[in-house]
């Protein structure tokens, strides 16, 4: 038998799936410069894509053809060599549309090998959103900002080039440098990019993980069950009502309303930012709660919202509609670890939480230019200067 | 000379009154008797008339039911479906190309467990029109999960519409059951039907229950979401396991059936017509009996011993049961009123069923010769029914026949 390798694209459904498409394709057909044959395929339970919700797409690379044949007619390769993250903030975990549970982003990776994380932070930063795992590997990053490359109008900003660079690094058993040389050569005709690949493939550095380290969080699993313990005639028990918020810590106060929530889908992996509630200045117009496209809202006790962040998708309907001054503001995910109630820490000190709000809310992107996607003509266009700069220092 | 056994032996007169009605009527009775919910309609020949006599009782005020008359098959049976999961006894039907019209409502009923009954009033599939009996209609639907039954008389449909209410809605089976009355020769042709008192309908038909199946805000569930490859096998498996009991459910029914009216089917899945003694048999599903059981008397008088069997349940196949009984003869010709072009042997859908059964239980291997004959509603003629047995003959005394052969065509 031959050498059978793989590389998984993690990816923002829809706005990055041109991309890592890309990404993948040209995979296999610069691994074919050195003789090798391979697929390229997405996953097939992420179609119909969603906007946000994570996908997966593969290159699946062999040095013959009967290698070639124990990595086909699956819908992911079981393990990976590679992992590439086109977006930093799914490093806090993966859920498909579909009924899986979460995973890890690294989930696949084969021990000791590389995850390429594209992000403008570093190493201990997202180590504090990528979980914990048994055994070690390599982190690698690749410094830019989260790529639309290829979908719709947006232009390419050589990030799928930047990514085989990297890789070429990261596994050179997959194929050399050579080969991505020639292959964008041939097929993509550009000699910047060239330049851009050669420049990732030069600095890409990684660090090792160890066992102990990354974020400690138990990711929602799900166990399947049997024929015989589902449920007949393909049905699924409904939700309950839901009832009331859990007491006010201070004052055991119980009251407000907590919807039922599928249980078996947080939805919160699709998030890329989040809605702060300043819980002093709400007028309790319920707009945001009537709006919100999946329930996320509890009412609290008090008659206020508190964005429950485990239901939340980030959609920012609840930004728009609000009708006071920053009393919801969406803030890019990066920004927070973990999906504490922001309603729980303003009742436990109200000052510090509005001292943290404010610091917060700073961090957000102009309302103007805030959204999951491109909000405006020209946006992107605007943002090269400050990616270039990115990716020159590397 | 074998013993001229009548199929359906009377123990006691256990019965209200007696009736000279069709089969499509006989039908609507029984939905009467069964106390349905509710009832679908949307007209197509030879269906419509059962749709017509429920909507006359409907109209008489001697049922009581929700009659709606949809706008085409595919809501038709959508409707029954959705009432049947929120806890209504219904009743639906159509024929040829209305049922598969319908098709994407009839592959989904099996996985939701919807117990709805239908007649299906055979007829052949366009093109060209045609009215006349074909069974490829029903038969379409062989794989997806539904119990498909062949009735020969008008006392059998309402006595089959029964049965079918009590199989269907157990709660181990929960599917779909069609009973399939030929065109014309079932549907459109009245005969003495006796019809049992209402008493005795209850006593043998308990309430259709959903239990935890059942939608209903007091029972809040979400029916058919959809689903990926994690889910789709066990699924799948689920109603592979009502088929795996559904022989002994049916097989207890039929011992009801009798205790409640003394009436008596014997072996419910098929009847065996002067087979004792005889050296070859030949076997069909629906109307088709009566010229063969009349080709049969003639032919024991010339002293061929040739008997009959006449399947009456499809789906479930009683694969042994059958096997075990067509392996006693020298030769078995089967005659199918379908056809299922670029089978195996280029035979019809029960010749190829059957030779499969049998290779599996039975322990013997008469030669099976299929004939294709009666489609598009021609007459089965006794000269017919002669022409297959001579030609039966011949293969049980070892000379090789065409393994196919359409019986009736002009050359």
């Amino acid at each position: 038998m031959g050498q059978l390798l793989a590389v998984e694209v993690v990816y923002r459904g829809v706005f990055q799936k041109t991309l890592a498409k890309n990404i993948t394709r040209d995979i296999v057909l610069a691994a074919h410069n050195e003789g090798k044959l391979g697929i390229s395929f997405g996953r097939y339970g992420d179609a119909p894509e969603r906007n946000g919700i994570p996908a997966k797409s593969f290159a699946i690379v062999a040095t013959d053809e009967l290698t070639l044949e124990a990595g086909m007619a699956q819908y992911e390769p079981k393990q990976v060599d590679v992992t590439v993250v086109l977006d930093d903030t799914l490093c806090k975990g993966v859920e498909s549309w579909a009924w899986y549970g979460q995973q890890p982003v690294h989930r696949a990776l084969k021990p000791g090998h590389t995850l390429i994380v594209i992000s403008q932070e570093d190493a201990p930063t997202l180590l504090k959103s990528i979980h914990r795992r048994e055994q070690p590997y390599k982190l690698g990053i690749v410094k830019g900002i989260t790529s639309f490359s290829g979908m719709w109008v947006f232009k390419d900003d050589h990030t799928d080039v930047r990514v085989l660079g990297a890789i070429a690094k990261a596994l050179p058993e997959l194929f050399s440098f050579k080969s991505v040389e020639q292959f964008i050569n041939e097929k993509l005709k550009s000699a910047a990019k060239v330049a851009s690949a050669r420049a990732d493939f030069d600095r890409f550095t990684t660090v090792d993980v160890k066992a102990s380290q990354g974020n400690p969080e138990e990711l929602f699993k799900f166990e399947l069950p049997g024929w015989k313990d589902m449920r007949g005639g393909v049905s699924v028990k409904g939700q309950p009502q839901g009832g009331p918020y859990a007491a006010d810590p201070a004052t055991k106060q119980v009251g407000g309303f907590r919807p039922a929530r599928n249980e078996l889908f947080k939805k919160y992996s699709t998030r890329t930012e989040r809605p702060v509630v300043n819980f002093a200045t709400c007028t309790k117009c319920t707009l945001c709660w009537l709006n919100c496209p999946d329930a996320s809202f509890d009412v609290t006790p008090d008659g206020t919202y508190d964005a429950n962040l485990e239901a939340c998708c980030g959609c920012g309907v609840c930004e728009d509609v609000c009708p006071v001054k920053d009393c919801v503001t969406m803030v890019n995910e990066s920004e927070f670890h973990g999906n504490d109630s922001q309603y729980a820490a303003f009742k436990k000190d109200k000052d510090a939480y509005l001292k943290w709000l404010e610091t917060t809310i700073k961090k957000a992107e102009p309302i103007e230019k805030r959204s999951n996607g491109f909000r405006y003509r020209g946006q992107y266009q605007e943002q090269i200067p400050a990616a270039l700069e990115i990716a020159k220092k590397g | 000379m074998a013993t001229l056994t009548a199929p359906v032996e009377e123990k006691k007169k256990i019965y209200e009154q007696e009736a000279l009605i069709t089969g499509a009527e006989a039908i609507a009775i029984a939905c009467k008797l069964a106390n349905v919910d509710v009832v679908t309609a949307y007209p197509i020949r030879p269906y419509d008339t059962v749709m017509q006599y429920i909507s006359q009782l409907v109209a008489d005020g001697e049922m009581d039911c929700e009659f709606i008359v949809a706008e085409g098959e595919h809501s038709q049976f959508e409707i029954v479906k959705h009432a049947s999961v929120c806890g209504a006894r219904v009743f639906c039907g159509s024929s040829g190309v209305g049922w598969m019209y319908a098709m994407e409502a009839l592959t989904v009923s099996p996985a939701l467990r919807v117990p709805m009954v239908c007649m299906v009033g055979n007829r052949a599939l366009d093109d060209p029109g045609a009215f006349g009996v074909e069974h490829n209609d029903a038969l379409a639907v062989r794989d997806l999960g539904w119990m498909l039954t062949w009735v020969d008389s008008a006392q059998e449909a309402l006595d089959m519409a029964l049965i079918a209410y009590r199989v269907a809605e157990d709660r181990r089976i929960f599917v779909p059951l069609a009973i399939s009355c030929d065109g014309a020769f079932l549907t459109h042709s009245q005969a003495l039907v006796k019809i049992p008192a209402l008493e005795q309908v209850k006593k043998f038909l308990p309430r259709y229950n959903r239990g935890d199946l059942l939608l209903h805000p007091d029972n809040v569930i979400s029916v058919a979401p959809q689903a990926n490859e994690d889910w789709v096998m066990e699924i799948r498996r689920q109603n592979y396991a009502v088929t795996e009991i559904a022989c002994d459910v049916i097989r207890e029914v039929y011992t009801d059936f009798e205790k409640t009216f003394g009436r008596k089917y014997g072996n419910p899945f098929f009847e065996e017509y002067m087979t004792e003694d005889a050296d070859v048999v030949l076997l069909g599903m629906g109307t088709m009996s009566t010229p063969v059981k009349v080709a049969v008397r003639k032919l024991r008088e010339e002293g061929k011993k040739v008997g009959f069997v006449r399947l009456r349940w499809f789906r479930p196949f009683p694969g042994p049961d059958l096997a075990k009984c067509l392996g006693r003869f020298k030769a078995v010709g089967v005659i199918d009123r379908d056809f299922s072009f670029g089978s195996p042997d280029l035979s019809g859908v029960v010749a190829t069923e059957v030779r499969s059964a049998m290779y599996s239980s039975s322990p013997t291997r008469p030669p099976v010769i299929g004939f294709i004959g009666g489609l598009g509603g021609r007459e089965v003629t006794v000269p017919d029914v002669e022409t297959m047995t001579d030609i039966v003959f011949q293969a049980a005394k070892g000379k090789a026949q065409p393994l196919t052969q359409w019986i009736g065509l002009r050359g």
